[in-house]
């Protein structure tokens, strides 16, 4: 049974056996309370982008790839490279995905996906720069998820990291009168630091971490965390109806900088040896 | 990065000190057609929130049978910002009414009004940072205005980290220079949070004292929202006993 059809039989059922588990302190997948799903992360996988990754996270499955080109810097940062993060969620992603420009879950994803990144300062965007106020690097980040059972933050993250870290840009001189000729040559896009995000979702006044979409559809409310290699929150967003205590908040900022140590130490295998399954 | 956010004093570009709110004003009932409305200024921000419902709901297949569904929209008017803001709906005005809907939805108990629609209008006539709380906080006054069925107000306030230092309620130039941003709602009563989020670079000891100033504001803003329902309803403000946080 596909992902999304167990979510539309969740029902009272499912939720009540969903219960009995959480007090067992375990899931329905089997899983522990704060346990995450088989991650995996290829980078490479587009020829034709300048750097990206395919990452699945249980069954959810997400493409990042990220182009670096030239562009116009905005005027009022004339000496910053661009960054623009856009998301989608593919029709072919599950029952529910709909074609059409994003949704307000769509672009909350690739808003929130796009402050780990420029909040981290993962890319230096001064570096960014060939001529002030003239020229500088455009970097897009488009994450397409092609299977959505759940957990679209943290996969989209570690996607997104995984294609920054193996990105190329393409290099480039400016002439005398100013003229920009952009090369076949390339050089490493350089990253700083490694931004990752780590969900959690209240159930039933239980706290777990890596949702899917049947306990996502049960959750009153969830938190996303992204720390940065140093240990830094970077990012953070709550979702749902729902709320949380204070301590609750408290807690799950200690338990996202332990969780970020292990994921950031998956991602940085794979970057290093091309592929990586935990 | 060239503007100095905190004086040798650490006393904020605007004279406040680091836990200092912004002068906050709430009126209620602003907008004579709206079953419920208050507007807020918030430092510079000026923004009204009106109410409408419960009504029927419109397209009638978003109908709920067991309650009421609420419908948020976070919006800033072409000429409430530095240089004109666009008036289509953008991408951050999406996120912002998700978020503010998400963080009132605990609030009002939806199970109260099978079949209907609860319609929040936020119009930002002049941002001035932190307008997401404020309009939320705005929006809470006007559905208790509404007479809808509430469990708690929602009050909402950012603290953040400008010049190396946490503080209480960023505005407009802490927020494009300084480090940090931490918007945050609670309802107040019950001592839950309905709003979080974060942008910017905090360390673990940071995050939990930047998240302790943001209550700490959210407590002082739900002051100023009882006494302004007071006025109105009572013609008459009684002192807020102390808090539980």
């Amino acid at each position: 049974m596909s992902a999304v059809r167990k979510a539309v039989v969740v029902g009272t059922l499912r939720k009540s056996q969903m219960k009995e588990q959480l007090e067992k302190g375990k899931r329905l997948d089997g899983r522990d309370l704060l346990q995450q799903r088989k991650l995996s992360i290829e980078t490479g996988v587009i020829e034709k982008a300048s750097g990206s990754a395919r990452v699945r996270l249980g069954d959810t499955e997400i493409v990042a790839g990220a182009k670096v080109e030239m562009g116009r810097p905005f005027p009022d940062t004339p000496d910053q490279g661009l960054l623009i993060v856009t998301a989608e969620v593919l029709p072919i992603a599950s029952a529910y995905a709909e074609p059409g420009p994003p949704n307000e879950e769509a672009i909350e994803l690739a808003r929130v996906s796009d402050r780990g990144i420029r909040e981290s300062e993962m890319l230096d965007f001064s570096k960014l720069v060939i001529k002030k106020g003239e020229h500088v690097y455009s970097v897009f980040v488009d994450v397409a998820v092609l299977n959505d059972d759940g957990g679209l933050f943290d996969a989209a993250s570690y996607a997104i990291v995984s294609a920054l870290s193996t990105a190329k840009r393409p290099n480039a001189t400016l002439a005398e009168d100013g003229s920009l000729t952009v090369l076949d040559e390339t050089s490493d896009l350089e990253v700083k630091t490694l931004p990752v995000a780590t969900t959690f979702a209240k159930i039933d006044g239980k706290i777990v971490f890596d949702p899917n979409t049947e306990e996502q559809s049960m959750m009153d409310a969830r938190l996303t965390l992204v720390t940065d290699s140093e240990g830094k929150f970077v990012a953070g967003q709550k979702g749902g109806s729902g709320v949380f205590t204070f301590e609750e908040i408290r807690e799950l900022a200690r338990t996202s900088a332990e969780r970020g140590i292990e994921i950031r130490k998956a991602i940085r295998d794979t970057i290093e040896n091309g592929s990586q399954k935990t | 990065m060239t503007t100095t956010l905190l004086n040798a004093d650490k006393i904020r570009l605007d004279g406040r000190k680091l836990d200092e709110l912004r002068p906050v004003k709430i009126d209620v009932g602003v907008i004579k057609n709206a079953d419920g409305s208050a507007l807020i200024e918030f430092g510079k921000n000026k923004i009204i929130a009106a109410v409408y419902g419960p009504k029927e709901v419109h397209p009638r297949h978003l109908t709920k049978p067991d309650r009421a569904i609420v419908k948020c929209r976070y919006h800033m008017t072409p000429f409430s910002t530095d240089t004109r803001k666009n008036p289509s709906f953008s991408r951050r005005e999406i996120e912002i009414s998700k978020v503010i809907r998400q963080a009132l939805e605990p609030a009002i108990i939806l199970e109260d009004y099978p079949r209907s629609s609860i319609e929040v209008y936020m119009e930002v006539l002049q941002s001035d940072g932190g307008s997401r709380c404020a309009a939320l906080s705005a929006a809470s006054v006007a559905l208790a205005d509404a007479g809808i069925n509430m469990r708690d107000l929602v009050a909402g306030c950012a603290a953040g980290k400008i010049g190396g230092e946490i503080v209480l309620d960023i505005d407009d130039t802490e927020d494009k220079e300084g480090e940090a941003d931490m918007p945050t709602a609670i309802m107040p009563s019950l001592g839950l949070v309905t709003l979080f989020q974060l942008d910017g670079k905090l360390s673990e000891s940071e995050f939990q004292k930047t998240f302790e100033f943001a209550i700490k504001g959210c407590m002082k803003v739900y002051q100023i929202q009882r006494e302004a329902l007071m006025n109105k309803y009572f013609g008459q403000s009684e002192p807020m006993q102390e808090s539980t946080e």
